[in-house]
């Protein structure tokens, strides 16, 4: 009979599998997993800000490849991860934002027909470092739904995983290492909601909250914190173009028209 | 007040266009054998640390002369580049072999300090017997819009060169754009450079494809305009066989072939050396080697 | 300034004693051919109807050949109307299936073949060259990624119509697809015209042209392995006959069309009075115009990039230079010491920059015009080259006083032959530009933005390059105006000739 290697669990940040930096951990479904601190949350927002000028910078096509090799790496892990239907609904969240990054500008975009003899033009450019804060129960595909919208839009993510759930997300962490995804561009971090949730609503260096928690009393603090550095934040059921939408700024550059 | 600089016009997207395109030569054969020896003859293998000594130079130096004893007939670098203290010991190290002793100058790298200090090192290191000089231009006076006093400096240094061979170092990395580079390059000629460099290789980048282009193509109107030819060095950055055959082909095909001597094209390294060797060395024997096939110095 | 053909001088510098200077030589380089051994090609090709290669209803076979050899690459069935009726058949077969995927599933088997495309990148790329005749690099470099990225950027369309084509109506697709592609891009077109009309559900028949079929049928392997349903895509290899008799099909719903002008004209015609939606994608004689304040190096590489790039084989070639008379002299000399340095030759050579023309009678087009254009007193001058012996060759070309008048300034040549004619201030440019029945594309030199800007804006030109030339993107809309054609490729607007939608 032959003895099975255990899997240890650990966080995604950086571009690499780390403990937590506290040692603790909790067991949850079963297993121990690493209770993510406010350190790891700095290191994560570090990770995620260094990364996210790069990640920006490559072409929305390159971004969009990027995100359909990462769909090609967990559709190869069906059943394994987690049950197929979800992540199949996962993979085809992937496939529908992979096909955004470079439609983003076509839809959000404008050139305006300004009164004045200039060329006018408005362009969609990613806000910068996101967090992600997941529902405590949620599926493998609500967490890839919610990240993969920041990602396509050229921000960088760091994102809470659900609480109770959080195995499928740490997984994902593996599949995103072989997808070409550059290091720091995702992080993931399981743990307990009432101590990353804060540590991210008030670091300085995030610039917007995907709170998809759907807990009310949690949205009021995230939102406090928020308010002082001015986060953006987007909560509730939204479209992906109005997700897209809400994790990007619009930059209109005016030029003369004149020889 | 000098008067407003009118700034040349270089595009650098299509710089990078026809750099990317001229990347894609491919060089096999004969082209590449002799490719490679060419660029070992046009190296000025360099030495340039703090913790430089004799012992140190002498050892560049054979290196230089007798790259590699196991294959004879691969040539002589073109020069060893070192600091002024070391002019000495590298003269008496190449004594006789052809190489020149190039030695920078000017209070290399940043070239911060008074001009009286800087030309007095030029002519000391000229006395120990350097043949060659590698200046760096005032990136202070530069950045500042004084292009009277950037020329100025470089004429005064070029006379306390004497019979020297003035290369001024551009710091092409520190100017800002693809239309400086091509200003700072006609300032440069216009006030009397015998070749052009790129870089010191103490800053953040050195010769990138872009930038030696963008010299090259200044170079070739130079010529047109005056009938002066100016030679090429670009320094920093050429860290492969590869990166030299691309310097190379970037100099064929902008300038003609022509300009493929040692007198003209200089490459500023020194770990390329032993990559171009072992390149040589596959070319030969159809192995891919290993860093002890050849001594590191 | 030309090519230096003595030695310069040095200035003072004693020379270097033995081994360490060495005279100036000539360094050629090597041939450096592509290898070709891993590529297998059939003997024979049949239709790609209904997922299957099938025997064409006639038999006929003809060969389709090497233009830079004149060997032959394959045999290739050759579609006759009995043909294209069993082809529009299968498409019409899978088309309501097809249509009610949901996007999504739809625009996985898209993504499907632009994987599969980048898997096979390498034999498609030496294929085109063999069958075609263009530069090894520059099918692999460009022709089959950029193949690739229009199947990848078109398929996340497939579930996003309602922002690109916003407006409450129901959105469908026309039906049944007849697409007619030309030999100067030939897997690059299959993918301008296919992507689209899949995302939006379309089916197609697509009829390659007659002297490059190969690549085509390479893609409908591909649409196999991709197990993309049967009829979905149908392929039929033949001359300008197939073309004429699939445009006309029964129950074809829309027609794409890139060729020549004067086929356009015929096709519009013989729709007449039916409502089959038609796009059109013609001839150009675009204008590449460069100022005086141009970085004049970059300008005259675009200039090279947009006339000698395929061999001028190209709709929207910069083939006339339209160059402000203050810097006239300079740019010629500039681009004809440039053209020295073009390397004519095998095409499968990754260093050769000009391959062969398509065929015999492109070649032949190609020297009646010139011939033309020497009897006009144009003022031609030609790159000496050594030229390979068999295949069809023309070397870089440009006439020095191309006056408006002259037929080599009107007439499409499609061939590497550059027509040169001087301005003196922008108004002017922008006349001399838009006097031409054609508008497909244009150049803009010019370091200052705002003048860049403005003659864009006064540019009857569908492609308006700024600082560049023969940039594309799956991204950007592509088409043209006036007799260049109608209907957009690229972009959101590259979907909108592939559906109906309710007012």
């Amino acid at each position: 009979m032959r003895v099975a290697v255990a899997k240890t669990y650990k966080l995604y940040v950086g571009g690499a599998f780390v403990r937590s930096e506290s040692g603790r951990h909790d067991v949850v479904e079963g297993t121990n997993v690493p209770r993510g601190s406010r350190k790891d949350v700095r290191d994560a927002v570090k990770a995620a800000r260094k990364a996210q000028a790069g990640w920006a910078r490559k072409t929305a096509y390159n971004r969009g490849q990027v995100l359909y090799r990462a769909a090609e790496a967990l559709e190869a892990r069906a059943g394994e991860l987690a049950a197929p239907a979800d992540v199949g609904a996962a993979v085809d969240l992937l496939v529908h934002y992979a096909g955004w990054t470079d439609k983003l500008h076509a839809v959000l975009g404008t050139i305006n027909p300004v009164a004045a003899p200039f060329l006018s033009l408005s362009t969609p450019e990613p806000t910068g470092v996101v967090a992600v804060l997941c529902g405590a129960d949620d599926a493998l595909a609500q967490v890839v739904g919610a990240l993969a919208a920041p990602l396509a839009a050229g921000n960088a993510v760091v994102v809470a995983l659900p609480e109770r759930a959080p195995l499928a997300g740490l997984d994902l962490g593996e599949v995103l290492g072989v997808s070409d995804v550059p290091g720091g561009v995702v992080n993931l971090l399981s743990g307990r909601a009432a101590e990353l949730v804060p540590a991210l609503a008030a670091h300085r260096d995030v610039n917007a909250i995907l709170d998809a928690t759907n807990d009310p009393a949690l949205a009021v603090d995230v939102d406090t914190l928020a308010s002082e550095s001015l986060k953006r934040v987007i909560r509730g059921d939204q479209s992906p173009l109005q997700r897209l939408e809400a994790l990007t700024e619009l930059r209109t550059v005016w030029h003369p028209i004149g020889a | 007040m000098s008067p407003t600089r009118t700034l040349p016009h270089v595009d650098r997207v299509g710089i990078q266009e026809r750099v990317d395109a001229l990347a894609k030569r491919s060089i096999k054969g004969d082209a590449k054998r002799e490719g490679l020896l060419l660029a070992i003859s046009m190296l000025d293998l360099t030495t340039l640390e703090g913790a430089d000594t004799p012992g140190k130079v002498r050892q560049l130096a054979a290196k230089a002369v007798t790259p590699s004893p196991a294959y004879p007939e691969v040539p002589s670098c073109a020069a060893v580049c070192v600091y002024p203290t070391m002019v000495r010991a590298a003269c008496d190290a190449v004594a006789g072999s052809g190489v020149h002793v190039a030695s920078v100058a000017t209070g290399f790298p940043a070239g911060q300090t008074p001009l009286a200090t800087r030309l007095e090192e030029v002519r000391l290191a000229v006395a120990d017997g350097a043949d060659e000089i590698d200046m760096v231009i005032s990136r202070d006076a530069y950045l500042s819009g004084d292009d009277a006093r950037v020329s100025d400096e470089i004429e005064q240094i070029k006379e306390a060169c004497g019979d020297a061979h003035l290369k001024v170092i551009l710091e092409t990395v520190e100017l800002g754009s693809y239309d400086h580079i091509r200003h700072a390059s006609m300032l440069a000629m216009d006030a009397g450079a015998d070749f052009i460099k790129t870089s010191t290789g103490k800053a953040a980048e050195g010769a990138t494809p872009g930038v030696i282009l963008v010299m090259l193509e200044a170079i070739r109107d130079y010529a047109q305009r005056t009938g002066r030819v100016v030679g090429m060095k670009p320094a920093g950055g050429v860290s492969t066989s590869k990166a030299a055959l691309g310097v190379l082909v970037l100099v064929k095909e902008t300038l003609g072939d022509a300009w493929l001597t040692p007198d003209l094209l200089r490459i500023g390294a020194s770990s390329v050396l032993n990559d171009l060797l072992l390149q040589y060395a596959k070319t030969e024997t159809g192995r891919y080697g290993r860093a002890e096939d050849f001594s590191k110095e | 300034m030309s090519e230096t053909t003595t030695a310069p001088t040095t200035n003072g510098h004693a020379p270097a004693a033995a081994g360490a200077g060495r005279a100036p030589l000539r360094w050629e380089y090597s041939p450096a051919p592509e290898s070709t051994g891993h590529v297998r090609l059939r003997e024979r090709y049949g239709h790609f109807i209904g997922g299957e290669f099938v025997e064409p209803a006639d038999g006929a076979y003809a060969p389709t050949v090497n233009p830079a050899t004149e060997e032959p690459l394959a045999e290739v069935a050759q579609a006759g109307k009995a043909d294209v009726a069993r082809a529009v058949a299968a498409a019409r077969a899978a088309q309501a299936g097809w249509a009610a995927l949901p996007g999504l599933e739809r625009g996985k088997y898209v993504f499907r073949i632009a994987r599969l495309i980048q898997e096979r990148a390498r034999e498609l790329a030496i294929v085109e060259t063999l069958d075609g005749g263009k530069p090894i690099k520059e099918s692999r470099d460009l022709d089959i990624p950029l193949a690739a990225a229009h199947f990848f950027y078109y398929a996340g369309w497939a579930d996003k119509l309602s922002y690109a084509l916003p407006g409450p109506g129901a959105i469908t697709p026309r039906g049944v697809v007849g697409q007619v592609v030309p030999w100067n891009f030939p897997l690059l077109m299959a993918a301008w015209k296919l992507a689209p009309a899949l995302a939006t559900g379309n089916t197609a028949v697509l009829k390659p042209a007659d002297t490059t079929p190969l690549t085509a049928l390479l893609l409908a392997e591909i649409l196999q392995e991709a197990d993309l349903p049967p009829g979905v895509v149908n392929i039929l290899p033949g001359d300008g006959r197939a073309g004429a008799a699939l445009v006309r099909a029964e129950g074809i719903d829309k027609v794409a069309f890139t060729g020549s002008t004067a086929v356009g004209r015929e096709i519009q015609a013989a729709l007449a009075g039916k409502d089959i939606g038609l796009t059109l994608e013609l001839g150009g004689k675009s204008a590449n115009i460069v100022f005086e304040d141009a970085a004049l190096d970059q300008a005259v590489e675009g200039i090279v990039q947009g006339i000698f790039f395929n061999q001028g084989h190209v709709c929207c070639a910069g083939s006339r230079l339209l160059v402000q008379e203050s810097v006239a002299e300079q740019v010629v000399d500039r681009l004809w010491a440039r053209m020295q340095t073009l390397r004519v030759g095998d095409p499968l050579d990754k260093n050769t920059d000009v391959g062969a023309i398509n065929s015999a009678a492109q070649l032949a087009r190609i020297g009646e015009l010139v011939g033309a254009g020497v009897e006009e007193g144009a003022g031609l001058r030609q790159v000496a080259c050594a030229l390979p012996e068999k295949g069809f060759w023309f070397a870089p070309a440009l006439f020095t006083e191309a006056s408006p008048a002259h037929r080599i300034s009107r007439e499409e040549i499609f061939g590497p032959v550059l027509a040169i004619t001087t301005f003196r201030t922008h108004a002017e440019a922008v006349e001399k530009a838009n006097n031409s029945n054609y508008g497909l594309a244009a150049g803009i030199w010019t370091d200052k933005g705002s003048k860049a800007f403005e003659v864009a804006a006064q540019l009857q030109a569908g492609v308006v390059w700024q600082n560049t030339y023969n940039h594309f993107d799956p991204t950007a809309a592509f088409g043209g105006f006036k007799e260049s054609g109608f209907g957009r490729e690229g972009g959101a607007a590259g979907l909108r000739p592939y559906v109906r939608q309710e007012a």
